[in-house]
């Protein structure tokens, strides 16, 4: 295990005094060059932040402009572009760069690893990806210049064919979309590989597959799951591309091409990305609830199992988002049975959750707290989505605000919710310092109250025939109270997240010192000093069994005695 | 395992006060057309089978919340960390091979009984025969607009679609430009109207009266303001709105100046008024526009004020619109409001 | 610690190479990317609107077929040189497997220069001409570029700044090549023979 006292972190720290901006440029230029998967991990991390704000204060202009009926604050033109650049902006800018923030960050930790299997690539993933949003971005200033809100992408973030031709989408805000995406994306594939190879080569003495950490096991299997889903993408963004510079008529309807093609090719991507979006939720939890009930996660195999059923199952689904489209019955129904089929896997992990949370101790601190609120909203959402699947149903749900409280329950609810555990429990980590405790539970307990004000709502306004990506509505459609109380939510939520951006600054100066293993866990990285040294490991790791700090911990009852 | 079957029924009994009380308060006024387009108040054949659907769904999701969310939470309650605690850790249990084999088979048998009757409502919506006498009707979907052809009738219209009651309406769904998707939630579930990919839907309204809905697919700037108007006409209702629409448009001599200003504008190329020279097919149908309740697919009602004001600007109820304003004089602008408002 | 399962400690500890391995994810996801081309491409056959169709311009590219399947033969056998560290065979063999590749891509322009000049199709000529120059188009690329880091591992032979000990890698760059063909076979099958 690792030294704290080794010599070399103290002779590495003597830097010579500069003057103040220089020490700020170096600073800056460090963070830069590096190639360390920690600090990358942490770049990614506070990247997707930013965007989290960004896009959250997209949706709270959304929900200003739905407050009422026939209300003026957004023209048409800008809400179209807020929800397509909200929806764009929290999947491919917030929801896959934070979640391989983590896995950056704590993979290597976890399989005793000194760095990830190729240093370079990862920064220039990163880099990528950064580039990507920015492109994305700029569409805002691209264009009309500085005139208004220019003109961003106004497609929806499912950019349906051929609205995105040239014939409906003249300007440059759909080609922004498009290779803002595409750039993304090769980042993100790079990161997949990345993650793939340190899984499968880095590994320290001992590790076995069936010994890694849940958490590691998942993020093999998502960085698996986008190398064969975000290429697709890529591919019918090359054909939209091609459409719109070349002239081509993939997409061109006009022309024989076909609408329904693309819908296809999205959500080929579209599905399985949304499980590439959860399942590393699914592994924060992993590790978190087993910590905090003080028992030893219940039924591994079968959540590894899980996972990659989950992984397999979910690239046969895709059609489910189009029930409306006009497949054939026999389409219909086998893509009703194949997203049902999901449901037992995922239902396997709610169980797996429930049995380790049973007959332990259950410690709620912050991240706990969030990874229980995860479960029940998880659940919930679940089952929504299992609603949505029985496609008679759905031919009335689709497109409705029924299933955008569907899809946040998830996004929100759980992923969003994770990434909050994920933070309080890691933060003591990578900084040294732990969050403020007090602060924490008033983040959790307005955030709950903010989520189910907006998300529980949204059910019922979509019973009530509510469609999405509606800038207005009539007044006499009913719509009008319930609406309001969904943008009520939306500032209780905003409430929420500024207390939580201002205890992540606010303790990183002033938080209580955290020490190496401040939650008294299991896994590699908690053997490390906090904020863990570049090279990670003074000597590299051996272990035993699955949880090689228990070991250590309880010499007289390891759990190398009862795995096989 | 054993219990599974006895549980069951012990919880759909729990949940059913909750189902009654929610159905209660929907069927209270579902015999009919409502301002708000509810799922839950069917008025027409495919509606009112995927209610059925719905209620066994939610009642199975339902019951799957009620016990897993129960577990949980007395899981929390019950298990959290207490003061009175042994400071030693609780003793760690790594698996167990029934308990998990249970909670994979119960899931698979419940996930059998949703599928399969699932599968048999989506075959009978969406391979129900069409029967000898439905009417056929064909759905044209325009950027921001709705054109209704009536092919046997030889009918053209827009945006208010008329039907009769207590007989099936089959539509066939085509687009013009971009995808579109034809939803009202009272009659059926929504079809997606796409170019170059001909859909078809069906309805059998059994309440007469004005059902609402819009369009469900995003379409770009007037997505919002492409609204839906299904009118379900008594028989003989229906037989007269049909021989008035056959009519060509009438032509009073007193509006003749506004005549002359609709034919030597670019109205033309955009507009059809049957019986005259325009023959424009980009934009609605305005032989019978005055029989029309409605401006601009549902965006505002029609009378001579709005009528005016959409021809002077129509972005200014409807901003982004594929209709320009035409810069005419206000005198032009009269005679013309005058001239369509005679197109009964 | 008590009692450590010293088992575990006699076992050595082996893990696959991870230059094979990042390879290999690679390929899985190009041939995701090349799946989504080769369907669109199947999907779209036979709906052009208008002219001209596959079987009045397309000519089967037998030669460039037999380069480039060849070629992957050459690789392989350079490939066994290098083990061996007998660097002349395997710059011979390389060059060789260059050659063939260098071929194959000069064919390819001939083909399209044809399609282009004498029969009038562009990419934006109608639904055949853009599936057929992406498709086509998106392999030749990967030939490329495949041939761009043969050209430098040919350089660095030269230069004798490459040897015996980068073996692995130069193995690693075969596999891409390996693939680069693999995905033709699969094309030509689509392009010259289903769609024909
Ligand atoms: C991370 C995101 C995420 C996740 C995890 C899911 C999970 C699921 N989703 Fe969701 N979904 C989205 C994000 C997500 N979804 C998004 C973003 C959209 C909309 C995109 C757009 O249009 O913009 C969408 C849309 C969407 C649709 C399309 C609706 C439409 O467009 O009309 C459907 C339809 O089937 C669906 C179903 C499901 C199902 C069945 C699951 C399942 O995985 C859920 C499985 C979980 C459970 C079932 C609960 C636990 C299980 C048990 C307790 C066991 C017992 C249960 C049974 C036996 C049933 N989703
Ligand atoms: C990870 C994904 C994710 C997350 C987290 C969210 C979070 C939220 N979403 Fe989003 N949403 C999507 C993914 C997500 N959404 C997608 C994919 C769509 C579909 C888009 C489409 O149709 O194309 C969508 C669409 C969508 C709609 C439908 C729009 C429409 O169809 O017309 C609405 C409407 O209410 C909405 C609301 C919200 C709200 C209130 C939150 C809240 O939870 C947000 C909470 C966070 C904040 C409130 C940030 C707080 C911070 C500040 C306010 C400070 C600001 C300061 C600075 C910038 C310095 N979302
Ligand atoms: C460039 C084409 C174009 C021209 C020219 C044009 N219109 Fe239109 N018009 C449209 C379109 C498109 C709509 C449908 C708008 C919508 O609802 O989104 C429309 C709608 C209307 C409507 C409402 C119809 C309804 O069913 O609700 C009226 C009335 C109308 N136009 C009158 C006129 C008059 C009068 C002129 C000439 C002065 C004119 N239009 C010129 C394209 C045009
Ligand atoms: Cu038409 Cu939305
Ligand atoms: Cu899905």
């Amino acid at each position: 295990m690792a030294d704290q006292t080794l010599p070399i972190a103290g002779t590495l720290g003597v830097t010579p005094q500069r003057s103040r901006s220089s020490r700020l440029l170096a600073w800056l230029h460090e963070w830069v060059i590096t190639v360390d998967h920690k600090k990358l991990g942490i770049l990614y991390i506070s990247y997707s932040l930013i965007f989290l704000l960004v896009a959250g204060a997209e949706a709270i202009c959304i929900r200003i402009q739905l407050a009422m009926p026939n209300n003026h604050f957004l023209s048409p033109e800008v809400f179209n572009r807020l929800f397509t650049m909200h929806g764009t902006t929290m999947v491919f800018l917030v929801g896959m760069p934070i979640l391989f923030g983590f896995a950056n960050y704590l993979v290597p930790l976890m399989i005793g690893a000194r760095d990830m299997a190729f240093p370079r690539l990862n920064a220039f993933s990163f880099w990528l990806t950064a580039f990507g949003g920015l492109l994305l971005y700029y569409s805002f200033l691209g264009g009309f210049g500085l005139y208004g809100m220019g003109n961003a992408p106004d497609v929806a973030w499912f950019a349906y064919a051929p609205l995105t031709e040239k014939a409906f989408s003249p300007g440059h805000s759909t080609d922004y979309w498009a290779l803002a995406l595409i750039v993304s994306g090769f980042g993100t594939l790079g990161t997949a590989i990345n993650i793939i190879a340190t899984t499968l080569s880095m590994r320290c003495r001992g590790m076995t597959l069936l010994r890694m950490p849940l958490f590691v096991w998942l993020m093999l299997v998502v960085s698996a799951m986008t190398l064969v889903t975000i290429t697709p993408l890529t591919a019918a963004q090359a054909m939209l591309v091609i459409d719109r510079y070349l002239g081509g008529h993939f997409f061109d309807t006009q022309a024989g091409g076909s609408a329904v093609a693309w819908a296809h090719f999205f959500w080929i991507f579209g599905h399985p990305e949304v499980y590439i979006l959860v399942l590393p939720a699914f592994a924060i939890e992993n590790e978190i609830v087993p910590v905090f009930s003080r028992k030893g996660i219940f039924g591994y195999p079968a959540m590894v199992a899980a996972s990659v059923g989950i992984g397999f199952v979910s690239m046969g689904v895709w059609a489910h988002h189009m029930f409306t489209i006009g497949l054939t019955s026999v389409g219909n129904t086998f893509f009703v049975l194949s997203t049902m089929l999901v449901g037992i896997p995922t239902g396997i992990k709610i169980f797996n959750w429930l049995a380790t949370m049973w007959g332990g101790r259950i410690r709620f601190a912050s991240p706990m707290l969030f990874a229980t609120a995860f479960i029940f909203q998880f659940l919930i959402a679940g089952l929504t989505g299992i609603m949505l699947s029985v496609a008679p149903w759905d031919w009335q749900l689709h497109n409705s605000y029924f299933l955008i409280a569907h899809f946040h329950y998830v996004l929100v609810g759980a992923i969003v919710f994770n990434v909050f555990a994920a933070i309080y429990y890691w933060y003591p980590k990578a900084t040294g310092r732990m969050l403020d405790e007090k602060l924490a539970k008033w983040h959790f307990w307005l955030f709950v109250l903010g989520f189910h004000i907006t998300f529980d709502t949204m059910h019922f306004v979509g019973f009530m025939g509510m469609p999405r990506q509606i800038y207005t509505y009539l007044p006499d459609r009913g719509w009008g109270p319930l609406n309001l109380v969904i943008s009520i939510g939306g500032f209780i939520q905003a409430i929420a997240v500024l207390i939580f951006v201002y205890n992540l600054v606010h303790s990183y100066f002033r938080g209580k010192e955290a020490g190496n293993d401040p939650w008294d866990a299991w896994t590699l990285e908690w053997s490390t000093p906090s904020p863990p040294p570049v090279y990670n490991f003074a000597t590299d790791p051996v272990v035993y069994s699955r949880r090689p700090l228990w070991d250590l911990k309880h010499p007289e009852d390891p759990d190398w005695k009862y795995e096989s | 395992m054993k219990s599974m079957t006895r549980e069951y029924g012990a919880r759909a009994i729990r949940l059913s006060p909750l189902l009654a009380v929610l159905l209660a308060a929907r069927h209270a006024w579902a015999d009919g057309p409502q301002a708000t387009p509810d799922i839950f108040a069917p008025a027409s054949t495919p509606a009112q089978s995927i209610v059925g659907l719905s209620i066994f769904t939610l009642a199975i999701t339902g019951a799957i919340f009620v016990v897993v969310g129960g577990l949980l939470t007395f899981a929390i309650i019950r298990y959290r960390e207490r003061s009175t605690d042994a400071a030693s850790e609780p003793p760690q249990i790594y698996g167990s091979v029934q308990v998990e084999l249970a909670w994979t088979v119960i899931p698979i048998l419940i996930v059998v009984v949703l599928f399969l009757t699932t599968a048999r409502i989506i075959f009978a919506i969406q391979d129900a025969p069409e029967p000898k006498s439905a009417l056929d009707v064909t759905v044209v979907g325009h950027q921001f607009w709705w054109e209704y052809r009536y092919p046997k009738l030889g009918i053209v219209t827009a945006n208010e679609l008329h039907v009769p009651v207590g007989k099936a309406t089959y539509l066939r769904l085509l687009s013009a430009d971009v995808m579109h998707s034809f939803w009202v939630p009272q009659l059926a579930g929504k079809t997606d109207v796409v170019p170059n990919h001909p859909n078809e839907t069906w309805i059998e309204p059994q309440h007469t009266g004005l059902y609402v809905g819009q369009c469900a697919q995003f379409c770009g700037v007037e997505h919002a303001k492409m609204l839906i108007r299904v009118y379900v006409d008594t028989p003989e209702q229906f037989a007269a709105w049909v021989h008035d629409q056959q009519q060509p448009a009438p032509s009073d001599p007193e509006v003749a100046a506004g005549r002359r200003v609709f034919e030597t504008n670019a109205c033309t190329n955009c507009h059809r008024i049957a019986g005259t020279p325009a023959r424009g097919t980009f934009g609605p149908d305005l032989t019978h526009l005055a029989s029309r309740a409605t401006l601009a697919s549902g965006a505002v009602i029609n009378n001579p004020q709005n009528l005016r004001e959409w021809i002077k600007d129509p972005d200014h109820f409807k901003e982004g619109v594929l209709m320009p304003a035409m810069q005419l004089s206000d005198l032009q602008i009269d005679q013309l409001v005058a001239y369509l408002s005679t197109l009964h | 610690m008590s009692a450590i399962p010293v088992s575990d400690f006699e076992q050595p500890w082996e893990l696959p190479s991870r230059g094979r391995i990042g390879m290999l994810s690679l390929i899985i996801g190009e041939s995701a990317i090349f799946t989504i081309f080769v369907v669109a491409y199947i999907f779209y056959i036979g709906r052009s609107v208008s002219g001209p169709t596959p079987q009045q311009v397309l000519d089967i590219p037998i030669l460039n077929t037999i380069c480039l399947l060849s070629s992957s033969v050459t690789i392989w056998l350079s490939e066994r040189q290098i083990e061996r560290g007998n660097m002349r065979a395997f710059a011979a063999l390389w060059a060789l497997t260059m050659g063939l590749g260098i071929e194959f891509i000069i064919g390819t322009w001939l083909e399209w220069k044809k399609l282009i000049f004498v029969d009038g199709l562009t990419i934006r000529t109608n639904l055949f001409g853009t599936t057929f120059y992406s498709l086509v188009g998106l392999h030749a690329t990967h030939v490329v570029v495949g041939l761009i880091m043969l050209t430098f591992v040919l350089i660095f032979t030269l230069t004798g700044r490459l040897n015996h000990a980068h073996a692995e890698r130069v193995e690693v760059l075969a596999l891409y090549w390996h693939f680069v063909d693999a995905v033709w076979v699969v094309v030509f099958t689509v392009v010259y023979i289903v769609g024909r």
